[in-house]
């Protein structure tokens, strides 16, 4: 990571609003304004059905807005192709969810691989060491060759943070990724987000119930009815 | 980890569904299998007879008949008009080819053409208490030596003893087998004409061919002109060419220079080229129905693969897999069952026709044979493979499209 701290938020939203049309139209999001900062975690909350998982998909360019436009390390994506898109969330997101989602015909080491081989930015000999290193750092060596029905819930969702963080992305977004763990663990993973905002400068976003976990993000941001209500 | 990532994936998704790969691997591979085996079977036997056919028969012949009836006065006069001629009595012509010597001599003179005059006409042979109807073609024996095979297809006597005979004759094995009939027999001939000459055997031929064995017989020309009462008269040119190929276009411009009407081998052989077209057709929609059914296996496969994996394909593409990628990984499945199908399809398609190869056992229908004629050819193996390759991938495109399709915001947020 470049020591120099760059002015550019990693990702933004401009009055971001999503409805999905239909005979009966739907607003996910609506006029959603976010900046967040490179080496800053914060920590999204609010009711069941506010939109906090409708605002993670926007930022994360897995949707897009009706109106307004989301910004990438400053970039425009408004209107950019599928494939433009899937691109950048390729070498630049990493995405967590509430479930796993590793793929359970492979290792933990292979999933980690995946978005690597992908990207094909490291040569083949590489991108083994890197996941190594990666799951090494989320106390999973001696797991590596498992399958992820070898490996208990917190083990996997650890795979799938060491996943998202295959391409050294800027940007981490994370649904609920503890709603599945108990206490010690869920702290365990929100300790791993701060010191990814924190020592590496990557910008971390997490959706959570859990208000006790929320205190440990750098800002907390509160929607309501897909509406911020109370930026900190 | 050498494959590339796409295909890596594909092949662990198959590997985890062995049965259901399996079968639809089996049925690609039957389709393969069959068709190589029907293929060289037919193939053989039809490539088998035409090659009697070119080798035996004469390659066009002329005969002492006109394609269509000569027109008459009145039509060529008022060529516009509307004329409706009935009861048209045909002029009794004496038949036969008229300026044959002439016709001959300018065939003699093209390079590559051999010819020679014959006359047919039917004939009874009598031998004991048997009746045979036969043909019986007039022939001079030095020029038909070079134009068909007969001489070869002599299993007993010469053809130049029909010179040395008073009267000789020469039978097809099939009549010899009917009637009983040996070398040096003495038969009754019979012709229409009312003419019975007493004629001795003095060859027998099997050409292999089941229809000129049973019906032809061969006599010299002079003797044949004596039974028709024809003296002097030939009616059917024979001709054998260096480049069979050359026939039809030939025959064709033969029959508008001389009038008389000129068939190529492949139209006097028209009736058995006609079912060898029917046979190929019913051979590639039997094989292509096999490969249909097999299609529909591999499209169940990949379909459940699709919906069975819809979490994972949602993971990739938030991952950052673009559309074509997902729509790879599931084409490749379908091209693997495709091109692992083809490998067995070619391997048992060869040991059946290897099997069928070892099978001995008389045939006898268009041709006489011992055992299958088989046609082997790397042609088949080509063929088999591009259907099964271009099938299965058409098989897999649609459950491929489907999942490059989804989207992954519905997927993520119907899992959570
Ligand atoms: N496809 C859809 N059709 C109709 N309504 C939808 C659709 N997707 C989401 N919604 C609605 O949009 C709202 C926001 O949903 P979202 O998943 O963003 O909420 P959330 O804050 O993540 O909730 P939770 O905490 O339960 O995960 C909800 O009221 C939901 O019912
Ligand atoms: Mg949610």
């Amino acid at each position: 990571m470049s020591a120099a701290p760059s002015i550019t938020p990693t990702v933004t939203a401009q009055a971001v609003t999503r409805v999905l049309s239909g005979p009966l139209p739907v607003t996910l999001v609506r006029d959603i304004d976010l900046a967040v900062m490179p080496g800053e975690f914060v920590a999204v909350t609010g009711p069941s059905g506010s939109g906090k998982s409708s605002l993670l998909y926007l930022l994360g360019l897995l949707d897009v807005p009706s109106a307004g436009k989301v910004l990438l390390q400053g970039m425009e994506t408004a209107g950019l192709p599928a494939d433009a898109l899937a691109d950048m969330r390729l070498g630049r997101i990493g995405f967590v969810f509430q479930f796993h989602f590793l793929l359970p015909e492979f290792t933990a080491l292979a999933n980690v691989e995946i978005p690597m081989r992908r990207l094909r930015q490291w040569p083949e000999s590489e991108v083994a060491d890197r996941a190594r290193a990666l799951l090494d750092g989320l106390d999973l060596a001696d797991h590596a060759h498992k399958y992820p029905d070898q490996l208990s819930g917190g083990q996997r969702q650890r795979v799938a943070i060491a996943r998202a963080l295959a391409n050294d992305p800027p940007l981490i977004l994370a649904d609920e990724p503890t709603g599945n763990l108990d206490t010690r663990s869920a702290h365990m993973v929100f300790e791993q987000f701060a010191r990814l905002a924190h020592d590496q400068g990557r910008s971390i976003v997490v959706v959570t119930h859990d208000q006790e976990l929320a205190a440990l993000a750098d800002r907390r941001v509160h929607i309501v009815d897909g509406t911020i209500v109370d930026g900190l | 980890m050498a494959l590339p990532l796409g295909l890596h994936i594909a092949v662990q998704h198959l590997v985890h569904r062995k049965r259901q790969t399996l079968t639809s691997l089996l049925g690609v591979a039957l389709g393969v299998a069959f068709f190589i085996g029907i293929a060289s079977m037919m193939q053989g036997f039809q490539r088998d007879f035409v090659n009697r056919v070119i080798n035996v028969s004469p390659h066009i012949t002329i005969k002492d008949e006109f394609r269509t009836p000569p027109p008459q006065p009145v039509e060529t006069v008022h060529a516009d008009a509307t004329v409706a001629l009935r009861g048209i009595k045909p002029k009794d012509e004496v038949r036969g080819i008229r300026g044959a010597r002439a016709i001959i001599d300018s065939l003699e003179e093209m390079p590559g053409v051999r010819v020679a005059p014959t006359l047919s006409g039917q004939i009874l042979l009598r031998f004991g208490s048997k009746d045979v109807s036969a043909n019986v073609t007039g022939i001079v024996p030095e020029k038909e030596r070079r134009v068909t095979k007969l001489e070869e297809d002599l299993v007993e006597g010469s053809l130049d003893d029909l010179y040395t005979a008073a009267n000789g004759i020469i039978i097809g094995e099939g009549i010899a087998q009917k009637a009983g009939i040996g070398m040096d027999d003495l038969v009754s001939v019979v012709s229409p004409e009312g003419v019975v000459m007493k004629m001795t055997v003095v060859g027998i031929f099997a050409s292999g061919v089941t229809q000129m064995d049973n019906f032809d017989t061969y006599a010299l020309l002079k003797k044949a002109q004596v039974l028709q009462d024809r003296p002097n008269i030939i009616n059917r040119v024979r001709i054998r060419l260096d480049d069979v190929e050359q026939a039809a276009p030939l025959a064709k411009a033969l029959e508008a220079r001389f009038g008389y009407r000129a068939e190529s081998w492949q139209e006097q052989s028209k009736n058995v080229l006609g079912i060898f077209v029917i046979q190929n057709a019913i051979m590639y929609s039997t094989v292509g129905a096999i490969l249909i059914v097999a299609c529909f296996g591999i499209f169940n496969v990949i379909s459940t693969v699709v919906f069975e994996k819809t979490r994972d394909i949602g993971i990739l593409k938030s991952m950052g897999f673009r559309e074509g990628d997902i729509r790879r990984i599931f084409i490749y499945q379908g091209l693997m069952v495709g091109f692992v199908g083809m490998l067995i399809g070619w391997t048992l398609g060869f040991a059946l026709v290897e099997f069928m190869g070892s099978i001995k056992f008389t045939m006898e229908g268009f041709i006489r044979s011992q055992g299958f004629i088989l046609y082997k050819t790397p042609r088949h193996y080509a063929i088999s493979g591009a259907m099964a390759l271009t099938a299965s991938t058409l098989a897999a495109w649609l459950p491929a499209r489907r999942a490059s399709r989804l989207n992954p915001v519905d997927i993520v947020r119907g899992a959570a």
